[in-house]
């Protein structure tokens, strides 16, 4: 068995920077535990620049910004595993992996941080009809494939999906000389960043087709086309829209999913609307001393945050292992309600808490000329006028410890969209 | 007298904008909420630019690709120029973030570099 104060599921942004923040904080033994070859996670295949303005104040490649954290890492002498698999997390803090040079691994923890990251919606998920043939792929496995191993999955391309990761696939491809004939989206709008439509698909004349899906995949061996279908307001395809294109590749980017098996099988309560763990302002989870950060906590748009994110949990572990639980004060909840869908944390403790926290949240639906509200209990403490709110971008109040411990008897915090 | 029309890139409004031009000089912009639809509209229709971003093959490295990128922003419609002066580019390993993979790409008078380290295998 071996012994550690802190060990962390996944080598990805999330867990190098929980790492790096839990060393700093006075951690003293700290494993990280990454499944792939390498460090850096998902940034490795997100060889597009973009990332790290909050950050580093420029704008770096995915593996440039990975490589900032994994040097950090390297310099606080932080330990890893590499091409070795969690398997299983016990509420004692025992660890259970493998891999194929030591077998299966035994380790006891103080305090477990939860940086698993997320993966893509799959065509069995997404109840699209048609055959099983060759050629359809998720966009990130697309993007593996070129960027890193070198391969072109496909010729002529359709993309069902408009978030980033299938919007850059679309530039991608097309670079590499393949054709990519259309973009199609079930919902009305994008959930891709405007930046990303413009650079990735007007640039290059790529259609997008928002309010339309797959509805049918031809080929037995291998892709041969699909038909698009325009859908009606409650998502179901209209009869006589349909569209056929030839195509021998279908990307697909519907969607990202926190990875959460080893987290449920450790009981730890799962948001039903982000498919992550509940947490309370340290970022802990219900399991006492196990934390989460990152994409396996809630999916962010921007890396900047998961590492911000990140670098709370792991200060907030190592305090865990050297001062043990926090006592005192209350876990005041938070409600997301009319247009906000959820905010991480969910409870938030006015005593324990930092002077100032940032609650992230998504929204629902586009709005425009609305207001971010925040109430204590039935007084509005924040009402942020802002132009335009939408899915694919994440929001955030920040709340302060004064506000909080001035409100006296707080029983509960509200966010939500008031439209003008 | 030319009409443009663009999307800002700004902020997630995306504002569609109307860009007026006689010759190359920008006449008006039309269509933006604030002061960035503005500067992003004349910087787009007078010199777009973008980063570009590729990988090329390695040999001898532990992986088999390394990710590249142009060092500084180039003309849009070099983009392609780009992208066909890094066909059937191979370097050997190691290679260190920021080498330069291919020097002046392009006639672009920026050079491609690597954003990823490799290591070597021997």
């Amino acid at each position: 068995m071996l012994n550690y104060d802190i060990v962390i599921a996944g080598g990805g942004p999330a867990g190098l920077a929980a790492a790096i923040s839990a060393k700093r904080n006075g951690a003293q033994s700290i494993l990280v535990i990454e499944r792939d070859k390498e460090l850096g996670g998902i940034l490795n295949q997100c060889i597009h620049n973009g990332f790290g303005l909050h950050t580093f104040q420029e704008e770096l490649t995915g593996p440039e910004y990975a490589e900032r954290f994994i040097r950090q890492l390297l310099e606080e002498k932080i330990e890893y595993k590499l091409n070795t698999m969690v398997l299983d997390i016990s509420e004692e803090k025992k660890i259970t992996a493998m891999n194929r040079e030591e077998g299966i691994l035994e380790i006891q923890a103080k305090a477990v941080i939860l940086a698993m990251g997320c993966r893509e919606r799959s065509r069995g998920a997404l109840n699209i009809p048609g055959y099983r043939p060759a050629g359809i792929y998720s966009a990130g496995t697309a993007q593996r494939l070129v960027n890193m191993e070198g391969y072109l999955p496909g010729r002529e391309v359709v993309i069902l999906g408009s978030g980033d990761i299938g919007l850059i696939m679309a530039r991608r491809m097309t670079l590499e000389g393949a054709k990519v004939k259309v973009v199609a989206e079930l919902l009305p709008y994008s959930g891709g960043l405007k930046r990303n439509i413009v650079q990735c698909l007007d640039d290059f004349g790529i259609p997008l087709k928002l309010s339309h899906t797959v509805v049918d995949i031809d080929g037995k061996e291998r892709v041969k086309g699909i038909t698009l279908a325009q859908v009606d307001e409650n998502r179901r395809p209209i009869p006589g829209t349909e569209e056929h294109y030839t195509c021998d590749t279908l990307l697909l980017s519907c969607g990202l999913i926190p990875e959460n098996e080893i987290s449920r099988a450790l009981g730890v309560e799962i948001s039903p609307v982000t498919s992550g763990p509940l947490v309370n302002e340290c970022l802990e989870t219900n399991v006492e001393g196990v934390f989460a950060c990152g994409n396996v906590l809630h999916v962010h748009d921007l890396v900047d945050f998961v590492s911000q994110e990140a670098t709370a949990a792991g200060k907030h572990a190592a305090e865990y292992v050297l001062h043990g639980k926090a006592k005192g004060g209350k876990d005041i909840p938070i409600q997301a309600v009319e247009g906000a869908r959820y905010t991480v944390p969910k409870t938030i403790n006015p005593e324990r808490m930092d002077e100032k926290h940032t609650v992230r949240f998504r929204v629902g639906d586009v709005y425009k000329n609305c207001f971010v509200s925040v109430y204590l209990d039935n007084e509005r403490i924040i009402h942020k006028k802002r132009p335009v709110v939408a899915p694919g971008e994440m929001e955030e109040v920040v709340l302060t410890k004064e506000q909080l411990m001035s409100h006296s008897g707080l029983s509960q915090i509200t966010v939500k969209i008031e439209e003008a | 007298m030319e009409t443009r029309e663009l999307t800002c890139i700004g902020c997630p409004m995306g504002c569609p904008l109307t860009v007026e031009l006689n010759q190359k000089e920008v006449v008006s912009v039309t269509g933006n909420t604030c002061k960035r639809g503005e500067v992003y509209a004349k910087k787009e229709v007078t010199n777009p630019t973008r980063i570009v971003t590729s990988s090329v093959m390695v040999e001898g490295g532990n992986l088999a690709a390394v990710s590249v990128k142009t060092k500084e922003d180039i003309p849009k419609e070099k983009i392609f120029d780009c992208m066909k002066a890094l066909k059937g580019v191979k370097v050997q390993a190691p290679v260190h973030i920021g080498d330069v993979i291919v020097k002046n790409v392009a006639d672009t008078g920026v050079d491609m570099v690597a954003t990823k380290n490799i290591t070597s295998l021997s």
